[in-house]
């Protein structure tokens, strides 16, 4: 059929060949498709434009300039109503990314113990991480998040009888409270302290692991990375006369004033997104794990490596690659839901965009921020993923 | 909620199609689909709230029970759209809804740059805020710390953010998108403090588990004119909205009641004869694109301003809120209506 396309002027062909070449036909039907779509595209653009200016709705971004007028909740960096709607918008972004990596961290921890317990030979552990999963993995997101916001209204008590709990710390229904620490001059030692804990601990175990790859000697990294980590910082913490004080939370006339509060919003979110998304985490994990052929385990035994080493490092290693491309859409669906704290009325992004939307009417541009933000958000995460995959995967030799 | 929005603004897009291929008036569309769509809140006891049958009721619900008897002759001819403080804009902005009666306060920005007019205002309010008992606190001014909770997208939150910064107060807000959030979150003791209009408060202390351990504060921090909003573009609708709810105090004004309405049109008080439109040749109704007895239907279908008042939330209902501003401005209050001539 192809030579149809390359000898047009052959005598004997029927008139409407051309439209019979596949390659041409292809051809149309896809330039017919791309006009479609640009004319939909230019016909919704044009319209909303033509019907937002017959409404008399004022258009465009320079609404983020004018002054919020409104309070946030819960903000990581200076807001007052005095900021602007733009600030307001960086606040809820924060707020939503803050979510989003306590979220994914956490529900990484609990996902890969509960789908590591999926395969424990101990029955109880099994059955119960079963359980676990079958739940969760059931049940909306919304719904576990108003399980755990009610849940946290419901149990925890009144600000005057707020439950004292170890270092100052109390909890009541308007969240957890806790000493928030004040840095006096002096402290600079204490982080620089810290950079050469760490780099010195960094240093030692490629040290370590250099020397058990020549000697077969294996020398006892936890414990001095721990005690450079924490040992080094305390050290000097004494050493500049003990430059950190707390700012502790006490009663005051409402609520306990002073200290650092986290909101039982962000807390509820927080254990909802957690507990959700490491039920579905669980499964992954453990398919990744019976993704691994049962000789290798054999074969590590067979080589005299205990259970816990085996899994450590020849199990887990092999089920990552399976693992972390379905984890990454896990980690996108958990940042996406955050958006899902608009019903308890947690300042994430979709929360004070709506609000900005309210006050300003301006619809159409928040939207598109809001659409703009969650995908730069998700293509970010996957790219990482993708990147850590890469690193991840198994090299051939 | 964002769905909402969403489907809003696909609607904005998508609505041109249809307002341009009519491009006909909001009257005639209504009368073209046989009812009026008004947009209401979502439940708030006196202003608008379904009961278990599903029937609408409320001050609200009246004025557009009014709109459309005065279009219809029926007032049974309306749909209800529930809207939250968020979406009620993009409802209206989008024709989703032919007017908004959902006790929305009149403001500059709202009548300029999200498009809307308004003009009567049905009911003057003011924002105010609700304690309990319990806290012992006798004034706004004594609940610096507090903890308040506030429906989102409302002048109420804008007017908190001002009145606590400049009183030199601190408080942390919560904040809810849906009414009923708010409820339970101050119910459950979440917050210190719940504010809203005050006419609101009264009628949300009815819906907590224990009314009267709840106390509403004496401060009024803001002006909340609340009343009826229209789309911008079609003066002849913002004129039957506007008028309708004239018609509703004008007939308080002259005495006429749903029980007396017919009796009235024997009036021999000129005034009364053209406001009912029984005067001879006139074009009282006509000139507004409805029939000359707009008015009467009106009057019969949900009585004059005061009976509006009374049965929903006046001294007739459970909130028992006193007429002040809104008595007629005869009487102390500032509720006036301009002639019918």
């Amino acid at each position: 059929m192809s030579i149809d396309a390359t000898t047009p002027s052959g005598k004997d062909k029927p008139a409407g060949s051309i439209l019979n070449d596949p390659k041409i036909r292809g051809f149309i039907y896809q330039a017919v498709t791309l006009l479609l779509l640009v004319l939909f595209i230019y016909w919704v653009t044009a319209n909303t434009i033509e019907n937002l200016k017959r409404a008399n709705i004022a258009s465009g971004y320079g609404f983020l300039n004018g002054r919020a007028g409104f309070d946030v909740g819960q903000s990581l960096i200076a807001y007052s109503s005095d900021s602007t709607y733009g600030r307001a918008l960086v606040v809820g972004f924060l707020n939503t990314i803050l979510v989003a990596v306590a979220g994914i961290i956490t529900s990484t921890i609990i996902g890969f113990l509960v789908g590591i317990g999926r395969l424990s030979k101990n029955w109880l552990i099994a059955k119960l991480s079963m359980v676990y999963v079958e739940v969760f993995r059931n049940i909306p997101p919304l719904l576990v998040i108003f399980f755990w916001y009610s849940g946290v209204l419901a149990v925890l008590p009144q600000p005057r009888e707020s439950l004292a709990l170890p270092f100052d710390m109390y909890v009541n229904n308007r969240g957890l409270a806790f000493p928030r620490p004040v840095f006096d001059s002096g402290s600079q030692y204490i982080l620089l302290a810290l950079v050469i804990a760490v780099i010195g601990s960094v240093l030692f175990s490629r040290y370590a692991n250099k020397k058990q790859m020549e000697t077969g000697q294996r020398m006892p990294v936890l414990w001095t990375v721990l005690g450079l980590v924490i040992g080094l910082p305390l050290l000097a913490y004494f050493a500049a006369g003990m430059p950190i004080s707390f700012d502790v939370p006490v009663a005051g006339k409402f609520n306990l004033t002073g200290g650092s509060v986290v909101g039982p919003e962000f807390l509820s979110l927080f254990l909802a997104l957690s507990f959700y998304t490491a039920s579905f985490i669980a499964e992954i994990v453990r398919a990744g794990i019976r993704g691994v052929s049962h000789g290798q385990s054999e074969a590590a035994h067979a080589l005299g490596i205990r259970p816990g080493l085996t899994t450590r490092l020849v199990v887990v290693p092999q089920a990552m690659r399976i693992i972390i491309p379905p984890l990454t859409s896990q980690y996108l669906n958990l940042t996406k839901n955050s958006s899902l704290a608009i019903a308890i009325g947690y300042s994430d992004l979709v929360s004070t965009g709506g609000t900005i939307l309210n006050q300003t009417g301006q619809a159409i541009e928040v939207v598109t921020i809001w659409i703009v933000v969650y995908l730069t958000l998700s293509l970010s995460t996957s790219l990482l993923m993708n990147w850590f995959n890469a690193k991840m995967a198994l090299v051939e030799r | 909620m964002a769905k909402r929005i969403l489907t809003a603004l696909i609607g904005a897009a998508v609505m041109g199609i249809g307002a341009q291929a009519a491009s006909a008036t909001t009257l005639s569309d209504v009368k073209a689909k046989g009812f009026l769509q008004c947009g209401v809140n979502t439940g708030l006891t006196g202003f608008a709230s379904p009961d278990a049958s599903g029937n609408w009721s409320g001050f609200d619900v009246d004025y557009c029970k009014a709109i459309a008897a005065a279009i219809f002759g029926d007032p049974t001819k309306v749909k209800y759209t529930p809207t939250s403080a968020k979406d009620r804009f993009p409802a209206l902005q989008s024709g989703e809804v032919d007017v908004l009666a959902r006790n929305t306060t009149w403001t500059i920005n709202r009548d300029t740059a999200l498009g809307f007019n308004f003009r009567p205002v049905n009911y003057y309010d003011g924002q105010g805020f609700m304690v309990r008992k319990s806290l012992n606190v006798k004034s706004a001014l004594e609940l610096s710390g507090a903890a308040v909770c506030v429906q989102t997208g409302t002048t109420t939150e804008l007017n908190l953010a001002d009145y606590f910064k400049a009183n030199n107060l601190q408080y942390n807000p919560v904040v809810f998108e849906k009414l009923e959030e708010v409820n339970a979150a101050y119910d459950a003791g979440r917050c210190d403090v719940y504010t809203t209009d005050q006419s609101g408060l009264y009628s949300l202390r009815l819906t907590l588990a224990a009314p009267d351990d709840h106390m509403i504060l004496p401060e009024i921090i803001s002006k909340e004119p609340l009343g009826p909003a229209v789309r911008q573009g079609d003066d002849q609708w913002f004129d039957i909205v506007s008028w309708v709810h004239y018609a509703l105090v004008g007939a308080e004004d002259f005495g006429i009641t749903s029980a007396n309405v017919e009796e009235m049109k024997k009036s021999t008080n000129p005034d009364i004869q053209r406001f009912l439109g029984v005067e001879a040749d006139t074009k009282i109704g006509t000139d507004l694109g409805l029939e000359n007895d707009w008015a009467v239907k009106i009057i019969k279908a949900v009585g004059n301003y005061g009976e509006v008042f009374d049965r929903n939330i006046g001294a007739g209902s459970p909130l028992k809120i006193e007429r002040g501003l809104n008595a007629l401005w005869s009487k102390g209050g500032i509720q006036y209506a301009p002639p019918v001539r």
